[in-house]
């Protein structure tokens, strides 16, 4: 077990140095740069500008020096746009925020999704099952920026509980909001995915084996159906928590949290290139560790899986 | 008095293509150290029977009749009253070891909750009591294998591992569904020896269902054949393979391969099984029966009693049926 984990974390490094090769090109390659505005500056003030950022250097050259700042210094460059801001300063300041209002989304969408279709499967095809899958389904297809205004004209202009926007260092009533708008349709994705699975074991021949040894219904789906029921659901979560962590622009933007999401769109749109190459590395690091977290985890639950 | 007596057990299952009727009315009893084989091509309704006795339908069957157990009315019980006569009382033997245990969780974990459930043993009990029965159906250096999983072991030896779970709690019937069926002949013939010592050892009943006549001359005392949900012909075993009165049954004594004769091709009984779906007005057996007449179209033939032993169903007499 130790040695596969060793070795994942070993296979993460090339596997990161290509993710920084390839978006490299592909912002290389998309037109206009971070000093392109409406109003074209002097050719002078164009070439000092580039200078002074390494962009007249060859693109391996750029390139080079940006893995080499990045691996030995950590330092993940100035941005372009915010000019007294490092990337690192970005991160350092946005990353708790999404990380806090992303843990939170999860822990939500995972007890009430896998609760919701527990349920659903438990009570097939009766009316407990339809109002889960309903709201599901629901969740599913409502999106979040259309979710966040509800919310705040409910909860914040009708009812007056809880604040439109900010974030207050992470008060917990400045976190509800956020948390529903985001938890809402990987709520609706887990729900839907634990439905079907536990509905499937429910089928199995070791299901009807546990009822024939005269075991309550409890039993027979807590202790010999969850473990496989959770399987693809487990493998869903990885890639989900990554998600949630990284933030969402809609919350950012709706709920002015000040967390990585809306940096990651803005820095896009404004080619603020160290900033998307800070935050892409840090989402792709966040993956390959969250997946070897679920390998780790599908290990532990299905003893037939060994390293 | 009958430990099991099921009358006029009617199963059907809703599906998306309309109804099933997989059982049609049968009736049979079940005593105390008896051993009754149920024989029949898959989709007779023999399996669907004994599920619907212990309540074991899935979720979209439906049964009616009476199946009594020493003298109770079980059919139909609320799931928290059958679930104490469950493993207590009626075991049963799965098909297929391989999917039949739970793959998730160790041997150990699967066997001592039948104990702790039904017996109230502690984990410590439980555990020695399971290493016991696990010796008793032969599992080599049972203490040190029982903490394994099932993937752990071969099928034969899963089966064994279920044949001594389903015998934990000393049950006075077993149903064993198939029991060898998944496995390859060797193994199949040592699984029907254990099942044969450990029945006389602990003198259970035990109903075997099965489409496979070879195994059931040695193992069962009475036989009861199958077809479209419905009884075509029951008595002794002896009587069945040496006389049988059904065509039916001649067709399935027919299908098992033999020593003594010289053939090329092992004769089956031709056309296909009956579609449960559609119902039948006659006979189920009318399409394929070499002796069919008019009336096996029109007129589902009732069981004739014609011994203390034997009943069968069939418009033609036994003379012209042997």
């Amino acid at each position: 077990m130790l040695s596969y984990i060793t070795r994942r974390l070993a296979i993460a490094i090339p596997t990161l140095l290509i993710l920084v090769v390839f978006s490299y090109l592909i912002m290389y390659a998309a037109p206009g740069g971070p000093f392109d505005m409406e109003r074209t500056l002097p050719p002078e003030v164009m070439a000092n500008l580039n200078a002074k950022y390494g962009l007249d250097q060859p693109l391996i050259v750029q390139m080079w020096n940006y893995v080499y700042n990045v691996v030995v210094h950590f330092d993940f460059g100035p941005s372009f746009m915010y000019k007294d801001q490092t990337v690192n300063d970005i991160i350092a300041q946005g990353f708790p925020v999404t990380l806090t209002y992303g843990f939170w989304s999860f822990v939500v969408a995972v007890v009430v999704g896998m609760s919701l279709g527990i349920t659903a499967a438990i009570y097939h095809n009766s009316w407990l099952d339809y109002l889960a899958v309903g709201i599901s389904i629901g969740a599913q297809v409502l999106p979040n920026f259309v979710m966040a205004p509800i919310l705040v004209l409910v909860f914040t202009l009708w009812l007056g509980w809880l604040p439109g926007g900010g974030w207050q260092g992470g008060q917990w009533e400045y976190i509800i909001m956020p948390v529903i708008a985001l938890s809402t349709s990987f709520m609706a994705s887990i729900a839907r995915l634990t439905r079907s699975s536990m509905l499937e074991v429910l089928n199995a021949n070791y299901i009807r084996t546990a009822r024939a040894k005269g075991l309550p219904m409890r039993r027979v789906i807590f202790r010999h159906a969850l473990k496989p029921a959770l399987l693809p659901v487990v493998s869903y979560l990885g890639p989900a928590f990554v998600a949630m962590i990284t933030g969402s622009v809609v919350v950012d933007m709706y709920f002015s949290t000040g967390g990585i999401g809306v940096f990651f769109v803005n820095s896009a749109l404004n080619r603020d290139y160290s900033v998307i190459m800070g935050i892409t590395i840090l989402t792709g690091a966040l993956t390959i560790l969250f997946n070897l977290a679920v390998d780790i985890i599908y290990a532990w639950i299905d003893p037939k899986i060994r390293y | 008095m009958a430990l099991l007596e099921i009358k006029d057990l009617t199963v059907k299952f809703e599906t998306n293509d309309g109804i099933v009727s997989a059982v049609n009315g049968v009736s049979f009893n079940v005593s105390e150290g008896d051993t009754l084989a149920i024989v029949g091509e898959s989709g007779s309704g023999k399996s669907q029977t004994a599920f619907a006795a212990i309540g074991l339908l899935a979720r979209n069957g439906h049964a009616t009749g009476s199946v009594k157990w020493d003298g109770q009315e079980i059919l139909n019980l609320p799931e928290a009253k059958l679930n104490r006569i469950r493993a207590d009382e009626i075991a049963m033997i799965f098909q297929d070891p391989m999917t039949s245990l739970n793959p998730f969780l160790k041997v150990s974990d699967q066997m001592e909750e039948v104990l702790t459930l039904h017996r109230g043993m502690s984990r410590r009990e439980a555990r020695a009591e399971c290493v016991r029965m696990l010796d008793a159906v032969r599992i080599p250096d049972a203490a040190a294998r029982i903490t394994m999983y099932p993937h752990e072991f071969s099928g034969g030896m899963r089966q064994r591992i279920m044949i001594a779970m389903s015998l934990l709690c000393r049950p006075r019937l077993i149903i064993a569904d198939e029991p060898t069926t998944a496995l390859d002949v060797t193994v199949q013939a040592q699984i029907m020896d254990l099942l044969k010592d450990i029945r006389e050892e602990f003198n259970t009943a035990m109903i075997l269902i099965t489409h496979d006549l070879g195994i059931v001359a040695g193992a069962c005392e009475r036989t009861m054949v199958m077809y479209g949900g419905r009884i075509m012909e029951r008595g002794t075993t002896e009587e069945i393979f040496a006389s049988p009165t059904h065509p039916y049954t001649n067709g399935l004594l027919d299908a098992v391969p033999r020593l003594d004769r010289k053939e090329d091709t092992l004769p089956t009984i031709p056309g296909e099984p009956p579609d449960m779906l559609k119902g039948f007005i006659g006979c189920p057996f009318e399409p394929r029966c070499p002796l069919a007449e008019e009336r096996c179209k029109t007129e589902p033939p009732s069981l004739e009693r014609l011994s203390e032993t034997r009943v069968r169903a069939c418009h033609r007499s036994p003379e012209e049926v042997a």
